[in-house]
């Protein structure tokens, strides 16, 4: 999922403090599980923003929505009969929600609530930790299912780096060494020899360097 | 002797000589000052510099313009070279930059990560890794190429070094590690500071099991400790740094004032047990803001006269 976090309140305060009508918007999905922007956060949000207009004497209404859906047109024109009511909206989806919701809406200003921080999994509750950077060429099938280009921190194809100690990366002691895990890995599968396999130079065309990606099928299209 | 380049550095190791290399960590500043004075305090004394890039992250002058001052000097340098900061455009230009002064030595390193120096909010690059690099120097050289394809005027004439450390985790790869930078292109390795010796020794022993040491020239690290404090901060704060304990009790148990000729004492004595090893070509001693030490490093150990081979 796309993990995000919240934004600090002070930060959001700051951007909507002027408005008069406001309308905070959640997502049902991934924001949802990482416990960011889904309708319960919706609620924290709206709240303490209340409290605020309130402690300034400040008249603003603050709604509450949560979709299924911010990434998708279907989800967000439900709320296309209401836009007009307000000065503006508060998106806790992730930065493609955002950015779906102000196309859609062009006289709307939409502001971010929450930080898109990256893709990843829920490793205990409250903690998220970063397993891909949708690289768009995937190599999982040569380093036994652990991602370097996310995990590494120099994001070394033929690692590990001199600064491995004890299973940790050199940045933190926090943190694991991706090529530890790689190791470790192709050991239980019996392919340490896979090791010694130099990793060829990375084409990143297919990442964020070959400029704004798109995926377009031909088959599924209407 | 098959020589690749027209490297010192290559011939010194190829006649069978003990090479012995420094390294010069450039100034954080414009004056070419700091590099004139290091360099003079050990030029009669190594076979080549070292000049380090921007090392630990911390922003300093380029390493290759560093590198053009030793060859003003008619020194010989070992171009260092990280991935971190250079996509595969700059890196070949680099290499061809330096090929056009002469530099005839490069070490491919990845660096360090940004967040030990001043720049930690930076982006790191890592288009390529320090193995890919030497695939793409010896590619350059070799085979007159670029990376994509077209053909290089007058192709770099480089030994092309890396660094091995045999002390990070894990052990079980670091003999593997080394014969994966070989057969990427390594043709000689400077190693990590060695503060323990018996398990350099088993590394060295499984690399020549291997075959490894007939195939690159190992020039093994040394760093002489100034104090116990220097021994304790290796220890315990330098990532991938085996410092064992009873070199921190040697340093410690001795008086402050004595501390720093004890320190150049553990690195001569590990010198000479070393240079017995099967497979050890040299020695890379960093003197870290330390020159002054080199010649009576390497006097000590009986390293000097350096050998005459132009």
């Amino acid at each position: 999922m796309i993990v995000a976090d919240r934004k600090p309140i002070e930060e959001i305060i700051d951007i909507v403090k002027d408005f008069r009508s406001l309308l905070i918007l959640g997502c049902n999905e991934c924001v949802t599980v990482c416990e960011a922007g889904g309708k319960k956060e919706v609620g924290i949000l709206a709240s303490a923003l209340r409290m605020y207009f309130m402690k300034q004497g400040h008249k603003a209404g603050v709604d509450e929505i949560t979709l299924e859906r911010q990434c998708d047109h279907e989800y967000l024109e439900e709320i296309r009969d209401v836009i007009d009511r307000y000065d503006a909206v508060v998106s806790l989806a992730c930065g493609v929600g955002v950015q779906f919701m102000a196309e859609k809406y062009h006289s709307t200003p939409v502001y971010p609530g929450v930080n898109t921080c990256f893709l990843g999994a829920t490793e205990q509750r409250g903690m998220w930790t970063e397993r891909c950077q949708a690289c768009g060429q995937c190599i999982l099938a040569y380093t036994g299912g652990i991602c370097p280009v996310s995990r590494c921190a120099k994001r070394l194809l033929n690692g590990p780096c001199g600064g491995s100690t004890n299973g940790k990366c050199e940045i933190s002691k926090e943190i694991d060494c991706a090529w530890q895990l790689i190791i470790d890995r192709l050991k239980s599968l019996g392919r340490l020899d896979d090791y010694e396999k130099i990793f060829a130079i990375k084409d990143w065309s297919t990442d964020r360097a070959g400029g704004p990606r798109k995926v377009v099928r031909e088959d599924v299209r209407i | 002797m098959n020589l690749k380049t027209p490297s010192k550095l290559e011939k010194i190791m190829a006649a069978g000589h003990m090479a012995v290399t420094s390294e010069v960590g450039p100034p954080r500043g414009s004056d070419p000052e700091a590099i004139i004075t290091k360099a003079g305090l050990i030029r009669d004394h190594v076979d080549a510099i070292n000049i380090t890039d921007n090392q630990t992250s911390v922003t300093r002058m380029c390493s290759l313009a560093a590198c053009i001052r030793l060859k003003l000097m008619g020194l010989e340098p070992v171009l260092q070279m990280v991935t971190r900061d250079r996509n595969r455009i700059a890196l070949q230009s680099d290499i061809l930059g330096a090929a056009s002064f002469d530099i005839y030595n490069m070490l491919c390193l990845s660096g360090d990560h940004q967040m030990f120096g001043d720049c930690a909010q930076g982006q790191n690059v890592h288009d390529l890794d320090s193995i890919q690099l030497l695939q793409t120097l010896r590619r350059m050289r070799d085979e007159g190429k670029f990376l994509g394809g077209a053909d290089i005027k007058r192709p770099p004439r480089i030994f092309a070094g890396a660094a091995a450390n045999p002390f990070a985790d894990p052990f079980e790869i670091r003999v593997p590690r080394l014969a994966k930078k070989i057969a990427a292109g390594a043709e000689f390795i400077q190693t990590q500071c060695i503060y323990n010796l018996d398990k350099f020794e088993e590394w060295m022993r499984l690399a020549r099991e291997r075959g490894l040491t007939e195939k690159v020239y190992i020039m093994a690290g040394m760093t002489p400790m100034k104090s116990a404090g220097m021994a304790c901060y290796m220890k315990n704060r330098v990532p991938g740094m085996d410092v064992p304990d009873e070199v921190v009790k040697r340093m410690a148990d001795t008086p402050k004032e004595k501390q720093a000729e004890e320190g150049i004492k553990i690195c001569i004595e590990a010198i000479q047990r070393l240079k017995e090893v099967e497979g050890i070509s040299g020695f890379h001693i960093m003197a870290i803001e330390w020159e002054e030490k080199v010649p009576e490093i390497v006097e000590s150990a009986g390293l000097y006269p350096r050998p005459d081979v132009n």
